[in-house]
């Protein structure tokens, strides 16, 4: 079973890749804007949390959502491969993948306009915390969370 | 979850948190490269640290599981010569990962030992660390390595 599980035809690895590169890219952008926005929320307001909030908004538009594009493109590019729109019932995991995409599309889009909001704001001079900025913070960490989980669902393909 | 399952996870898992921490230098590095004051440069290398937990844990993780994983599976063996091209490109990746830790975390230190004389005024030699171009070259072959090791993990040559 094990060796049927790590089979599959050549043609399909092309979409496989595509779709796995631009997860793996979208995970990084996320984990790097957590940081910062986490570092942020640590000082408040200022400069340092200025550039902690700029950091992470560059980060999300610029890294994060590309990787997005590229990792929807490759899953529907598999999903098309594998043909299963043909199948009546689609597997858990599948519903799975598609959930925490297009929500977390939502989310993520959510996320790059507040923290974008919230990076000018602290940019300000004399400013303090901005709740936009912690809001994107939140966001992208429940991003991270699900896509973590898409993660699970997609390797282990729970049924 | 079978065992299998499990380990495909971890496995997959790894290679996220390896790729993550190259986005998250690479950002950094982006980040950092027209920065000649020494707050500046020691901010960012704040969100380093994240980036360090996650090379560190992901590269062990992605060996450990990745070997067991071609013990585990019918059909695969660890002296396949995918296999072993992965191992190697591993090691390729360490190298570089090592040297380039060397160069920027160099930049770091001289950043934090200015700040600390309590300097915070534009400095020529720290805007050389940053951009030091064997840092870039390093961090460059580092990526490739991982690009290289993902591209033989999907297409299995010769498998």
């Amino acid at each position: 079973m094990t060796m049927l599980a790590a089979i599959r035809p050549d043609s399909w690895n092309y979409a496989l890749f595509l779709h796995v590169l631009g997860a793996m890219i979208l995970v990084g952008a996320l984990v790097t804007a957590v940081t910062a926005q986490v570092l942020s929320w640590k000082r408040g307001g200022g400069a340092d949390a200025a550039a902690y909030a700029r950091l992470a908004f560059r980060t999300l538009l610029f890294v994060g959502i590309p990787a997005y594009v590229a990792m929807r493109i490759g899953a529907e590019w598999i999903y098309s491969k594998e043909h299963w729109g043909d199948v009546p019932k689609e597997p858990d995991w599948l519903g799975i993948g598609y959930i925490t995409a297009d929500l977390g599309a939502l989310l993520l889009i959510t996320s790059v306009v507040l923290a974008g909001f919230g990076a000018r704001r602290l940019a300000q001079a004399d400013s303090g915390p901005s709740i936009m900025a912690r809001s994107a913070g939140v966001l992208t960490i429940v991003v991270l969370a699900a896509y973590l989980v898409a993660v699970w669902a997609m390797t282990a393909k729970p049924t | 979850m079978s065992r299998y399952d499990w380990l495909l996870f971890l496995h997959v898992l790894s290679a996220f948190a390896v790729v993550a921490s190259i986005v998250l230098y690479t950002v950094l590095i982006v980040a950092v490269w027209d920065k000649d004051v020494p707050g500046d440069v020691v901010r960012l290398f704040r969100v380093s640290k994240v980036g360090d937990a996650l090379i560190g844990v992901g590269s062990i993780g992605v060996l450990v599981f990745g070997i067991w994983l071609s013990i585990d599976v019918d059909g695969y063996e660890v002296w396949d010569g995918w296999v072993i091209a992965a191992i190697v490109l591993w090691f390729v990746m360490g190298a570089f990962g090592s040297r380039t830790g060397k160069i920027y975390n160099a930049a770091r230190d001289r950043a934090r030992a200015l700040a600390g004389e309590g300097s915070n005024a534009p400095s020529a030699e720290l805007r050389a660390l940053v951009q030091d171009r064997r840092g870039l070259w390093s961090h460059a072959g580092a990526s490739l390595a991982v690009l290289l090791l993902f591209i033989d993990m999907i297409f299995k040559p010769g498998a």
